[in-house]
């Protein structure tokens, strides 16, 4: 008992002193965490190239002007775009500030700012195309990429349905662009501001002029945080009329005259109400009415089996390729010359020992300009190579783990090396690494959701784009574990019965 | 040095010609000086204590392991193309875990000799059945006990039609009565033409079984 009471009394006096420590350090000013993703790059948020250490951006800097309109110090939290809006509902910041667009759905699940910017939705086109490619009505069955959450993604889904155009979507901003040069699709819808970048960043593209849609960027909050929000509004409306946001964008080079207009409009209005109804004057095509719960649940249903059937496949050719590269890295590292032997552990240890994620760039963005692979090939390769390194040290062990007098009786019957490997050392060896192999293979089957980062749309994205939609992880994180373990246990019942006959 | 196993040069009546044979391991002399011949349809028996190179000279005989110096003639066998070979059976069997018993027998005749399957299956049967295992010819190697396996393995190296028959430590798994046995069967195997060399620490099984017996000590022949 006394143990436990000296317990409960050390656990208070920590928490009363980490606690000031944790939220606002004791005579320092109290913070607004915003909250934002710096990968989006410049000219939202990006690491100062004189000082990789600083924020720039014109996010940074509307942050900034909050802060010290709420007397208080601007601290950045770093979270990954497609996650801005959770991490909103979580309350893992006070606002979020990366170039957020006004979207109806985000209005119903969070606390949104009055609009602070309005961009022009752009289509770029390679100028090869530029005359053939004027719209969306022009792209049918082309592959059209954007951003996966955006205005330009409902843009695009609305078009896949009435022009039949392809939406591709990435994780980026940057990529893109990069692919549109590169050919792998024929044209990108995104915002100006991405637009103008993507076209000064890569030869040979073009600007459509044809105006495709608008939105406005936004601050975001937690439903809870209305009060904030009120005050941040005010906040943007006076620095509206006096000219420092226009200071900000002008330094940016963004001001154009659709801003006067919309400041104009939110700044002669007043009251929440009419806050709405300014930025629904903005021409913002509505994203469609999104059913909640299980009525979503059966909408996306065929969605996401269609994304398992992906990793289904993705991981069986993946495996198929890594079992028979594998077997051929095992057969070289026990039986070949020393060089090959130095020269395959090498390769064994560099694919272990550097991230899938890494392999699967460099496979295919970073040998894009040499050979451009399609996405699903790029990634088959990048998990079998993975994969591959795995098996073959399974194998290698499998192979030296077979008794060297099964060995010796193979060559005293006058069996050569490679009947001894293929009738005798080979078929034992397999039966050691069958556990380890369906380790492997379910290991890969989520191993998979990583290829997301290179376009596939697979299982896990399906699953994160289904709870983006709905604004919940529950039912579509239900759903997805389930698909999973449904291709799994199948797998690893099987592998209990071949091994329980082999042990007959 | 390969062991030199051409199928000529052994005088009349000898199967196996040992002489002067050298084995190291590891740069240090295991084997010296060691020569013998066993003749057609005679048991010899090499007896001594552990690590006196019994096994080690069965080995060199075998071709599993390189010789140092010395010469290892094996007459030619009964088997036309096939590599001129003195197969050993290993101690602990070694039967191939993942086949049956039958098809431990017949794997070397197919891959090795070209046989047909059917053919070398029959002769399979045919042999366990005279070895006494004919019934546990479907049977994997983990369910047969020691006696089975060993008599098992007999068969799968006579399956090869060897023209020396090795043996090291045959009776090491055995108890009294199934090492009786195989006393007999190995007298019945020379009394067919077989030619073996036994390697055993077993003084009652060479006494029941052997035609005569040489011993080594510290790697040497006595």
């Amino acid at each position: 008992m006394t143990h436990r009471r000296w317990l409960i009394a050390a656990i208070a006096v920590a928490l009363t002193v980490a606690a000031p420590a944790a939220g606002q350090s004791p005579g320092a000013r109290p913070e607004l965490v915003w909250g934002g993703d710096a990968e989006g790059g410049a000219p939202f948020v990006a690491a100062d190239p004189a000082d990789p250490s600083r924020l720039v951006g014109f996010d940074v800097e509307v942050a900034q002007l909050l802060a010290e309109g709420l007397g208080r110090a601007a601290r950045f939290q770093q979270v990954g775009f497609t996650s801005l809006d959770l991490a909103a509902a979580r309350g893992d910041f006070d606002i979020g500030l990366s170039g957020i667009e006004d979207l109806p759905a985000r209005r119903t699940r969070l606390a949104v700012t009055i609009p602070y910017y309005q961009f022009r939705e752009v289509l770029t086109v390679r100028e090869a195309d530029a005359a053939r490619y004027r719209s969306l009505a022009d792209l049918r069955g082309r592959r059209v990429a954007t951003l996966g959450a955006t205005l330009a993604y409902e843009l695009l889904a609305g078009a896949a349905a009435t022009h039949g155009a392809v939406p591709v979507t990435y994780e980026d901003d940057v990529h893109p662009y990069s692919d549109l040069a590169l050919g792998r699709v024929d044209a990108v819808l995104l915002d100006e501001v991405l637009a103008k970048r993507g076209v000064r960043r890569n030869a040979g593209l073009f600007n459509q002029a044809a105006d495709v849609g608008a939105g406005t960027y936004v601050g975001i909050l937690a439903m809870g945080n209305a009060a904030l929000r009120d005050r941040i509004d005010e906040l943007l409306r006076a620095a509206m009329r006096d000219g420092r946001l226009e200071a900000i964008f002008r330094r940016w080079e963004m001001w154009n005259d659709d801003q006067p207009r919309l400041y104009a409009r939110l700044t002669t209005e007043a009251g929440q109400g009419q806050v709405q109804e300014g930025s629904r004057a903005v021409e913002v095509v509505a994203a469609p009415e999104e059913p909640s719960g299980w009525a979503a649940a059966a909408r996306y249903l065929p969605a996401l089996l269609r994304a398992a059937g992906i990793t289904l496949v993705l991981s069986v050719l993946s495996m198929a390729l890594a079992v028979a590269l594998g077997t051929v890295i095992a057969s070289g590292r026990v039986y070949g010359p020393a060089p090959v032997r130095v020269a395959l552990t090498a390769w064994v240890e560099i694919v272990r020992g550097t991230p899938l994620l890494l392999q699967l760039f460099v496979l295919y963005f970073g040998l894009a300009t040499v050979v451009q692979l399609p996405a699903f090939l790029a990634a088959l390769i990048g998990l079998g190579l993975n994969y591959a390194a795995y098996e073959s040290e399974i194998y290698r062990g499998a192979l030296e783990a077979v008794p060297p007098g099964q060995l010796d009786a193979a060559r005293t019957l006058g069996l050569s090396t490679w009947q001894t490997l293929t009738l005798v050392r080979a078929p034992q060896a397999f039966r050691l690494a069958l556990a380890p192999m369906t380790n492997d293979f379910v290991a890969l089957l989520k191993d998979s959701s990583l290829v997301s980062v290179i376009t596939v749309v697979e299982l896990t994205k399906q699953t994160s784009i289904f709870a983006a939609n709905i604004g919940s992880w529950v039912i579509p994180g239900a759903m997805c574990a389930a698909l999973y373990l449904s291709m799994s246990l199948p797998l690893a019942r099987l592998a209990r019965r071949v091994e329980k006959r082999w042990q007959r | 040095m390969i062991p030199d196993q051409r199928g000529a040069g052994a005088p009349a009546g000898r199967v196996l010609e040992v002489s002067r044979l050298e084995v190291r391991r590891g740069g240090r002399l295991v084997v010296q000086d060691v020569s013998l011949s066993v003749g057609r349809g005679e048991i010899v028996a090499l007896i001594g204590a552990s690590g006196s190179g019994k096994s080690t000279v069965l080995r060199a005989i075998a071709g599993l392991d390189p010789i140092a110096a010395g010469r290892i003639i094996i007459e030619g066998s009964a088997d036309g193309g096939a590599p001129v070979r003195a197969t050993l059976v290993l101690q602990f069997h070694h039967l191939f875990a993942h086949l049956s018993a039958l098809h431990n027998v017949w794997l070397a005749p197919v891959h090795v000799h070209g046989r047909a399957r059917a053919e070398a299956e029959a002769q399979g049967r045919v042999l366990l059945d005279r070895l006494g295992v004919g019934h546990r010819a479907a049977a994997m190697p983990h369910e047969l006990s020691g006696g089975e396996a060993q008599r098992v393995a007999i068969a799968r190296a006579l399956a090869v039609d060897p023209p020396v028959l090795l043996m090291d430590e045959p009776t090491a798994s055995l108890d009294a009565a199934r090492r009786d046995e195989l006393a007999t069967t190995v007298r019945g195997l020379a009394a067919d033409g077989r030619t073996l060399l036994i390697a055993s620490h077993d003084s009652a099984f060479v006494e029941a079984c052997a035609h005569r017996i040489v011993v080594m000590e510290g790697g040497r022949v006595q």
